[in-house]
């Protein structure tokens, strides 16, 4: 029997560019805009790796003078892990996963031939790019990079003479996020529209990889949750130049009245962390739905709960809003409040132990093939537990008073959020470089480069959690001469050459990266004996993706090990599986 | 052995591509114009989350009281300020102008119609009538802009500055940021004007000009809001 079916007509809405300019720099292919926007990511990843070294050295060694640095002094210090934290989370975690990854794959995974708003796209990432260029140019100006951190607490950060680099480059930094909001405010509207509105014939919402569901929930939390940073950034420049007092109380400098008054520095609190929890999810969401879809693969078994995992998507990106005030437990809310906030949080708890424990239900009893894109994934589900389970601690407002200002906090959620979404990036770039590039990675060196991260993040992240414990205060420059800690001071030498180890081991992904993009064996268009929809298609996809057609879908995303297939996988293209009677 | 299609090609004769002047490559008008909505509706979510956002911080601003250095004792600093009576001839001026919006759209969408209807050879759809209500509508817009701009002298007139005290901020901010979302408005219509110049498919001006009145509603009900929540909520 013949299955024909024809799909509604859907080409690709611009013809493929000619010339340098068109196609690699101000391009409208949602293709080349991923790469572009992974690219900018990885500048960044250094910019930001390089600060934190310098934390590092100053941590153990204060009064190091470094060679063309200098001494580091104490608010250089925090203008450091002002600009480490800044730059990692949004030019990062935000935009390495969702718009590089979600970008180049989201569309050919939903079999549509571009993003519902090209021209848009491409002004998202140029947008994103000034806004990091801005950033950067905080560095450069007088007075040097903001050191309020990269929460941007008030009042120091709304007052011009609050502290050095509080100047110009405060107001470079404010600038820098209001544009990098509105860049992802643009990007989100264009994942969601298309999301919706441009899915192949077949291709219903039950029917989309795993990947789509965790960039759509992320573009929507963006999108709820940009415009109320944007808010806040405009308030706060409000109070910074023209004088208001919407953050600001009466407050003395130097015994000078500063001529504010009756602000509320809990109100920016309230502000930033109602997008600053949901950010959390921004940035770990698509990492979840990238080691769904490779624990999958690599096991050779459908993802474990399919449903429960979507709900369980949905569910954490809805409860993402509710917990905001568990960053505030500090503050002196209410125990009442604190109380609310507290089981809200610990609620989220549901939802990831539903994704983790199908995660561990997808290894089980699968013919797992142990790649570089798997080992990262089984990484990442490492550094989740790991960071996550401290959730539940710092969920307690009696326990995070205790907590909550030392190196407990930095160890959770650098687990967490940070390394644990890096892993996912390492993971997806591993596993679509082939489709990317044409060219496999090379898988030697791909190992060492796991073993050094995943040994080295352990390293240097597990062991702030005891100097949290012991009562290492965080955001201080120079603790070596507080007698109560020179026991702790062996531990934090330790994280910081585990630190340069892990870095170093970097290396071998940058070099493996470039070289296999020249070198590297030559892919097939399958080259994992995957299901999804970019794997049906050429490598790498032509410029409307799937070369004149449109794909048809009538296969779930993850038909692995279907009795009766005459192969271990059935695409999502292939002819309806019938269930067996 | 059986054989499976499970693809089609954009060269198959019983694919239409449609012809509603979009040009080869595009989806058709009701895709592109469903497309385009929802797009905007996705795209007003920020927009309401922004002026939400300002709303809270309106109401806990509003209730906060402040240390006074000389008593030493908390005291009010917002001070209720009467707004100026030009606010209501502006939001008479913004409703006028989404009904000469609304009658543009429904206008526009006529002629796309029309143009879809005449697509066939011989038949020309490219003698378009110039819009007149697109035009009041932008006009309409820019006196309203004016008139906000006047307000806001009026306002500096009687004393209240941005930094006055945190009721004139508020009214700054909120006046401020919607009408420079009103100017996104009003770039809109001057790309729908040009798209009219430039003798643009009916489909295209069509689909510009209807998310564009969506957009002028929505700023329009905006405004409103604004206007009650610094009228009654002061």
């Amino acid at each position: 029997m013949a299955t024909h079916d024809f799909a509604a007509q859907e080409t690709h809405a611009h013809a493929a560019p000619q010339g340098f300019i068109r196609k690699w720099v101000f391009s409208l292919d949602h293709k080349v805009i991923g790469l572009q926007y992974y690219f900018l990511a990885l500048a960044a990843v250094f910019v930001g790796m390089f600060l934190s070294l310098l934390m590092r050295i100053h941590l153990v060694a204060p009064t190091a003078v470094l060679p063309f640095l200098g001494d580091i002094k104490p608010e250089t210090y925090l203008m450091l892990v002002t600009m480490h934290g800044t730059i990692m989370v949004f030019f990062v975690l935000t935009t390495a996963p969702q718009g590089g990854f979600g970008n180049y794959f989201l569309p050919i995974q939903i079999g549509a031939p571009d993003m519902a708003f090209p021209v848009l796209n491409m002004l998202s990432f140029w947008t994103t790019f000034l806004g990091f260029i801005v950033m950067l140019a905080a560095f450069f100006v007088a007075g040097g990079a903001p050191l309020h951190g990269w929460t941007g607490y008030a009042p120091l950060s709304a007052l011009q003479s609050a502290g050095p680099g509080e100047g110009l480059g405060a107001d470079l930094w404010i600038i820098s996020i209001a544009i990098f909001c509105i860049g992802a405010l643009m990007g989100a509207l264009n994942f969601i529209t298309t999301t919706l509105d441009m899915r192949a014939k077949g291709m219903t919402m039950m029917r989309m990889p795993l990947t789509v569901w965790a960039w759509f929930v992320t573009a929507i939390l963006g999108l709820l949750a940009f415009g109320v940073l944007l808010s806040a950034g405009i308030l706060l420049l409000m109070d910074r130049n023209l004088g208001t007092s919407f953050f600001v109380p009466l407050v003395t400098i130097n015994g000078q009245l500063t001529g504010h008054k009756g602000g509320s520095p809990l109100l920016w609190q309230h502000l930033f962390w109602f997008f600053g929890h949901p950010e959390v999810y921004i940035a770990i969401l698509p990492a979840m739905g990238m080691c769904s879809q490779l624990l999958s693969v690599f096991s050779r078994k459908p993802i474990f709960g399919y449903k429960a995992m979507v709900y369980a998507i949905l569910a954490i990106g809805f409860l993402g809003f509710m917990v905001w005030g568990h960053h505030m437990f500090m503050s002196g809310m209410s125990p009442y409040t604190a109380f609310a906030f507290s089981i809200m949080t610990m609620g989220i708890g549901v939802p990831s132990a539903i994704k983790t424990f199908n995660w561990l239900g997808t290894l089980m009893r699968g013919r797992i093939r142990f790649t570089s894109p798997m080992l990262f994934a089984i990484g990442f589900v490492s550094l989740f537990v790991s960071g996550g389970i401290s959730g539940p601690f710092l969920a307690q407002p009696v326990l995070d008073i205790q907590l909550h200002d030392t190196y407990f906090v930095p160890g959770h959620f650098h687990l967490i959020m940070g390394v644990a979404s890096i892993f996912g990036i390492f993971a997806a770039t591993y596993y679509w470089f082939p489709k990317m590039f044409g060219r496999m990675m090379n898988e030697s060196m791909a190992r060492w480069h796991f073993w050094f991260s995943f040994i080295g993040t352990y390293a240097i992240f597990m062991p702030m959690h005891y100097l949290g414990m012991a009562g290492m205060p965080r955001r201080y420059s120079q603790m070596t001469e507080v007698a109560y800690l020179f026991h702790l001071i062996p531990l934090q030498k330790f994280i910081t050459y585990a630190a340069f180890v892990t870095i170093a081991g970097q290396l071998i992904f940058v070099v493996n990266l470039f070289w296999s993009m020249f070198k590297g064996k030559k892919a097939s268009d399958n080259p994992w004996e995957a299901t999804t929809l970019e794997w049906t298609t050429a490598t790498p996809p032509p410029h409307d993706n799937f070369g004149g057609h449109t794909p048809v879908v009538h296969n779930g995303p993850y038909e692995y090990n279907v009795p009766g297939a005459p192969r271990d996988y059935v695409m999502q293209t292939d002819p309806e599986i019938k269930p067996a009677h | 052995m059986a054989t499976f299609t499970t693809t089609a090609t954009v060269d198959d004769p019983r694919i239409s591509l449609g012809d509603d002047g979009s040009g080869p490559g595009l989806p058709d008008y009701a895709t592109r114009l469903r497309r385009a909505r929802l797009g905007l509706l996705v795209a007003l979510t920020p927009v309401l989350m922004l002026f939400v956002s300002f709303s809270s911080a309106y109401v806990v601003r509003q209730g906060l009281p402040t240390l006074d250095p000389r008593t030493n004792a908390l005291v009010r600093d917002w001070i209720p300020i009467t707004l100026p009576r030009l606010l209501l001839i502006n939001t008479g001026v913004l409703i006028l102008s989404s009904v000469f919006m609304e009658l543009a759209r429904r206008q526009v969408k006529g002629q796309a119609a029309l143009a879809s209807a005449t697509s066939a050879p011989g038949v020309s759809a490219a003698d378009q009538k110039r819009i007149p209500c697109l035009s009041m509508t932008l006009v309409l817009g820019l006196v309203f802009l004016f008139g906000q701009w006047a307000a806001w002298k009026q306002l500096a007139a009687n004393g209240f500055y941005v930094a006055t005290t945190p009721s004139s901020s508020f009214i700054y901010l909120l006046t401020g940021t919607h009408a420079i979302h009103l100017m996104g408005g009003v770039l809109a219509l001057f790309v729908a004007g040009i798209a009219s110049l430039l003798h643009r498919s009916p489909a295209t001006r069509s689909i510009v000009v209807d998310v564009t009145a969506w957009y002028w509603h929505f700023m329009a009900g905006l405004w409103i809001y604004i206007l009650c929540l610094l009228e009654f909520a002061s």
